[in-house]
């Protein structure tokens, strides 16, 4: 599937290193967010982000991606500079569920049309039949483990789904190809808290199973201590708290707020 | 009775060919949420063509390939100078009319109408010639029917292909797109060359009947096809076996049905293009009424 070299045996999947950022360069509204960032991620790890608004998460997030470009550093994903890749680019390395549930399907395509769409990541996109009907089984398979019934309304528009379940197909669809990494963008935060369970469970479930180094950003401090090898807290464009293996297993909520508390009023928020 | 007759006669012989503009802007407008006004400029820009072509002597059949692919063309550079340029959908539009009309004038070599009369057309050639004498005066209806299913058929098939469905994906999310590694500047781009294409089209076609092309004929194209493709939406939309393209043709019949009563109720040619402002208006606001309750009224999708 990759147009990169796989490198020689690193377990260093991504590597950001000295990434500086700044808005609105020169500006009244001039905000540095990050001064040599550097953040490294190993393969098979599944870290869990937290951090105040405006701590640069999804900043780093968009970075990653490619939707937002960075005014020096260079991004490694295996070992090759992607800094330079167009968004589109390196969609085939990432995978990437919103906080928004719209964003990762087509509402007027049917449940169907959009797996098939998934489906074909990185292959052509040519004058053949848009839906393989020999892969509908599997597709049914696929919403099978989502248990929540869509193998029965494969043919139903997805702007017809809830909330919930729309974010459970997004992270199947993101999921369906080969990808490098994972990215969770709060992806449980505009949903009611039952689906946001469901959601999660079902994250964990898929990320165990198909064994993806996982970046999950994410508001519910408990979410972040439960799921998860990996914590870490950002503020102010920096990592706070850096912890993974027995360190986090020990770590617990009200320790984590305690420290939020304490450098959100540091900012004053 | 002969009256009637003939006036069904006249909508059906235009309102075929404005069916095949309707679809081409059913690709833009609601499948690629994209209001594409270079329209305007595409429509004479494939009659020009024709009549330059026909001039020289060229196949009428090949002058409607060629008039599609540079409609195509036109859109292509729509799309670019939106994409790359990054110039909003509207102002690119704008861009594409305005130079075309420069274009069709250097086809047209500077004069306003271009006629071809008693030349080889798609209306005067091969099975047209066969049809029987009675109902030879339908030839024209009868050969837009034709036209008009044949590209039906064929923007069918194609969205329901891979590149079809990223297409309508493409109008639909554009971050879906992008997040199954395609570039969606580049789908835009191709639909905007398959919806001036057709638009083109039927400037060849209409231009064939009327044995001329005038540089004049674009202006109220848009608005025309636009209120094809709502006044369609607006009164099929609640038939599931219809498909949008479907929709697009009746409704461009349906409109033309409307100009041309009212011409017929006694309305001075002058006031056409009001009347269609007005039309195009009140096919707006009723969708609007009706469709409340839908999110993003106009978006419809094939039933696959």
């Amino acid at each position: 599937m990759s147009t990169l070299p796989s490198c020689k045996e690193s377990s260093k999947l991504v590597q950001m290193e000295h990434i500086y950022k700044t808005f609105n360069k020169g500006s009244v509204n001039e905000v540095v967010l990050f001064s040599d960032f550097n953040l490294s991620i190993d393969k098979g790890e599944f870290i869990s982000v937290v951090g105040s608004n405006g701590s640069g998460k999804t900043t780093m997030l968009n970075i990653l991606c490619g939707f937002t470009d960075i005014d020096s550093g260079r991004i490694l994903l295996r070992g090759s500079d992607i800094s330079r890749l167009k968004e589109f680019r390196r969609a085939e390395f990432i995978g990437r569920v919103f906080q928004d549930p719209s964003k990762g399907t087509c509402p007027s395509l049917t449940i169907l049309e959009n797996m098939a769409l998934a489906d074909n990541k990185n292959k052509p996109f040519g004058l053949t039949q848009g839906v393989n009907k020999k892969r509908i089984d599997a597709y049914r398979t696929q919403l099978e483990l989502l248990k929540l019934g869509l193998e029965d309304k494969i043919h139903l528009q997805v702007g017809n789904l809830s909330g919930g379940q729309r974010q459970a197909l997004a992270l199947l669809i993101s999921t369906m190809t080969p990808i490098d990494l994972l990215i969770l963008d709060e992806h449980t935060a505009a949903l009611d808290p039952r689906s946001s369970e469901t959601v999660m469970e079902l994250t964990q479930r898929i990320v165990t199973q198909k064994k993806l180094t996982t970046l999950m950003v994410t508001h519910n401090l408990k979410y972040s201590v439960l799921y998860g090898s990996r914590l870490i807290m950002m503020h102010k464009g920096d990592s706070v708290i850096d912890v993974r293996g027995e360190e986090k297993k020990r770590l617990d909520v009200s320790h984590l707020l305690k420290v939020f508390n304490e450098i959100s009023v540091e900012c004053g928020n | 009775m002969d009256i009637f007759a003939g006036l069904v006669r006249n909508i059906l012989e235009e309102g075929f060919i404005y069916g095949i503009m309707a679809m081409g802007v059913y690709i833009t407008y609601s499948v690629l949420d994209f209001p594409d006004l270079s329209v305007d400029g595409t429509f004479p820009l494939g009659a020009c063509i024709t009549a330059a072509l026909i001039i020289a002597g060229v196949n009428p059949l090949l002058c409607c390939l060629i008039a599609y692919a540079a409609g195509a063309a036109a859109g292509v550079l729509t799309g670019l100078l939106h994409v790359k340029l990054k110039i909003t959908n509207l102002l690119s539009g704008i861009l594409t009319m305005t130079a075309m009309w420069s274009v069709n004038l250097i086809i047209t070599k500077g004069s306003a109408v271009l006629p071809f009369y008693n030349r080889s057309t798609v209306f005067s050639m091969g099975l047209s010639e066969l049809l029987p004498q009675d109902i030879y005066i339908y030839r024209f209806a009868l050969i837009g029917l034709v036209a008009a299913a044949v590209c039906k058929i064929i923007l069918d098939l194609y969205l329901k292909t891979k590149s079809g469905l990223l297409l309508r994906a493409s109008g639909d999310n554009q971050q879906f797109v992008t997040s199954i590694s395609r570039d969606p500047g580049r789908m835009k781009i191709i639909g905007l060359a398959i919806g001036n294409g057709f638009t083109a089209l039927a400037g060849s076609i209409l231009s064939q009947q009327v044995e001329s092309a005038n540089i004049n004929s674009g202006t109220g194209m848009v608005v025309m096809a636009l209120a094809s493709v709502i006044i369609g939406r607006g009164l099929f939309g609640k038939i599931k076996l219809l498909k949008p393209t479907t929709m697009a043709v009746l409704g461009a019949i349906i409109y033309k049905s409307c100009l041309v009563a009212a011409l017929q109720l006694g309305l001075p040619t002058n006031y056409l293009k009001l009347l269609m402002a007005v039309l195009f208006t009140a096919a707006l606001v009723s969708t609007n009424f009706l469709s409340k309750r839908r999110s993003r009224p106009y978006v419809n999708t094939p039933e696959l």
